[in-house]
């Protein structure tokens, strides 16, 4: 009886045994499985760049990096050159930042010092879901409405007007297209203002109470709160928020395909049909024909992922700065 | 004097304030301005037709069944696919790694993928998977949409994993269950609603995609079910029919966009929603 006992409690102890050392391995297994899935997203990223060096090589190797600054872009000949999709990528950038981030900041402020309580959350929703609308259907809305609207009203205002002033009367003359640099620029504006907005109020609710409403108490207007006291002590986080919104900017495919023009000339009026890194990539690649021409275009995905990778990783880094304050 | 400039810094507040509005409501006006072109020249294209035929030629009726259905399946796939990655993905980086070096490096790539134009998703999977086969495929759509639906996925896991409270670990820990159940039977379940709310957001991102799917699975204008071969998918045709000259096309791609938006914007709300509840019963 005690002997059967004692082999039971050798048994039982067996048992426990076995499950411990099986959950071992289990968490082990459970353990490579995540260590594995995690690795895959680094793997994935290092195989977006190799595939992008090797698709790119042959335009490398043949241009070396005047292909950076030659701006013939001639399928036919053979003869390719990224100066004008750099160009229009960075030109329509900086028109989305220029009326993108006052915008967004002003939104902003609205959100998180005017608004009345019950609709702050309503309207920062409504805000938020322009990020939801795809780019396609921006692309689509500035191809039939912005543009025509821009072509009839507003840009033979700007000629009429601005292009007459010597020196930026430049940046306005030809004629009124519609499409090009100037409306690629407020789609982009529009389609950047979700996000610096939502990246520009949470770091304003970071400011201390404290601070804000002794400055309140100092007898400080909004206003002076707002430009003394939120934007220097979110200075940091707002930089990160900015940066966000341009690496959007600059790889934004659909929507500026549509309003853009697809032209390979550099004009210096805004008002002139352009091309864009991404706007090249999608109009061309399927259709074009020979190892240099895809190989061309592949290397201009290079340069959109080289430019975005740094704007992204300076904005990451501002953004953590802000957070560790 | 001293009132003066107070009045000057009150006239000044003022316009800064009425600016901001200004700025609400251009932010506003551009979302109902889109929404309303879209229900205006969506609405009237959309019909029982458009759910039951196929992309027709130039100057004949049609529908959009094939995109439509080209489109749940890649999605269907991709996410499929993209969600145990980025869920494990997004347990090792927010369970395992954290403070180690490799972990933050690892997490830095994450967002840099999430933030990537899509564009060059698109390159990297036609090299991948286009290229070596000689053809377009559903395949290589899907996994193009898969490669831009694991980085979010993989973040939010992150982000929902770091909410749920140390102390339900260490009572876990503490009955003797092994880590990968508690992982599965505990944290996964406290932080159920915010996963969730991952992947409808990764579904509404990936809906109305359009670039990676230009070079990938391309288009194609009869109903096919075949992954290996091009499929017709909503973007695409969007982005084909509008561009074209026929009025018909056009007419069908705005029924698509006012579709897609739809889709996209519940998708939204519903995620929203899902996480709002989170919240309220925290």
């Amino acid at each position: 009886m005690a002997l059967s006992a004692g082999v039971a409690g050798d048994k039982a102890i067996e048992i426990a045994h076995k499950k411990a050392q099986n959950a071992v391995v289990q968490d082990r297994i459970f353990y490579y499985l995540t260590l594995g899935s995690a690795a895959l997203v680094v793997i994935l990223l290092l195989g977006v760049m190799a595939s992008l060096l090797i698709g790119a090589w042959p335009a490398i190797s043949t241009f070396g990096p005047s292909f950076l600054w030659t701006q013939r872009w001639s399928p036919v000949k053979e003869i390719f050159g990224a100066l004008a999709p750099i160009y229009g990528t960075i030109v329509t950038s900086l028109i989305a930042m220029i009326i993108g981030i006052p915008v967004s900041f002003g939104i902003a402020i609205f959100l998180t010092e005017i608004c009345p309580q019950p609709l702050r959350r309503p309207i920062g929703t409504a805000i938020e879901l322009l990020a939801g609308i795809p780019s396609i259907i921006y692309g689509l809305w500035g191809f039939f409405f912005l543009a025509p609207f821009l072509q009839e009203h507003i840009q033979p205002f700007l000629i009429g007007s601005i292009g007459k002033v010597p020196l930026i009367g430049i940046l306005f003359g030809g004629a009124p297209y519609g499409i090009g640099l100037l409306t690629a620029g407020i789609i982009l504006a529009i389609m950047v203002l979700p996000f610096i907005t939502s990246i520009t109020r949470d770091v304003f609710l970071t400011v201390p109470t404290l601070l804000r409403e002794s400055a309140y108490g100092m007898g400080m207007t909004t206003w002076e709160v707002c430009k003394s006291i939120i934007i220097p002590y979110t200075r940091v986080g707002l930089v990160g928020g900015i940066m966000l919104g341009l690496g959007r900017a600059l790889g934004e495919t659909m929507a500026v395909t549509f309003v853009i023009g697809n032209s390979h000339n550099i004009s210096p009026s805004l008002l002139a049909p352009a091309t864009t890194i991404s706007a090249a990539i999608a109009n061309e690649f399927t259709e074009a024909t020979g190892e240099l021409y895809t190989s061309s275009l592949v290397a201009l995905g290079l340069i959109l992922f080289l430019i975005t990778f740094t704007v992204l990783a300076f904005a990451k880094w501002m953004l953590a700065r802000a957070e560790v304050k | 004097m001293a009132t003066a400039s107070y009045n000057a810094r009150r006239t000044r507040n003022s316009i800064a304030m009425t600016l901001a509005v200004a700025a609400a409501a251009v932010g506003l006006f551009f979302l109902f301005a889109i929404l309303i072109t879209l229900l205006y020249k969506g609405f009237t294209s959309i019909s029982l037709q458009m759910f039951t035929e196929n992309t027709p030629p130039p100057g004949e009726d049609g529908g959009l069944l094939n995109a439509i259905f080209g489109s749940v399946v890649m999605t269907g796939i991709a996410i499929v696919v993209a969600t145990p990655i980025g869920l494990l993905a997004g347990t090792y980086l927010s369970e395992y790694s954290r403070g180690h070096w490799i972990g933050e490096a690892a997490k830095f790539i994450n967002d840099i993928l999430l933030s990537a134009p899509s564009i060059i998703i698109g390159l990297f999977v036609y090299t991948v998977l286009v290229v070596p086969f000689g053809h377009f495929s559903a395949w290589a759509g899907a996994a193009s949409l898969g490669l831009i639906a694991l980085p979010v996925i993989n973040r939010t896991t992150q982000d929902m994993l770091g909410l749920v409270p140390n102390s339900l670990r260490e009572a876990a820990a503490a009955l003797g269950t092994p880590r990968w159940k508690t992982m599965l039977s505990v944290i996964y379940r406290a932080a159920l609603s915010g996963i969730l709310t991952g992947v409808l957001l990764a579904i509404a991102r990936v809906t109305g995609e359009t670039a990676p799917l230009l070079f990938t699975a391309l288009n194609n204008q009869f109903f096919s079910s075949n992954l290996g071969a091009p499929m017709a998918n909503l973007p695409v045709v969007i982005f084909q029919f509008a561009t074209s000259p026929y009025d018909d096309w056009q007419k069908l791609a705005w029924g698509g966009a006012l579709l897609i938006t739809i889709a996209i914007l519940i998708l939204n709300i519903v995620a929203r929603w899902v996480a709002g509840a989170r919240t309220n019963l925290q």
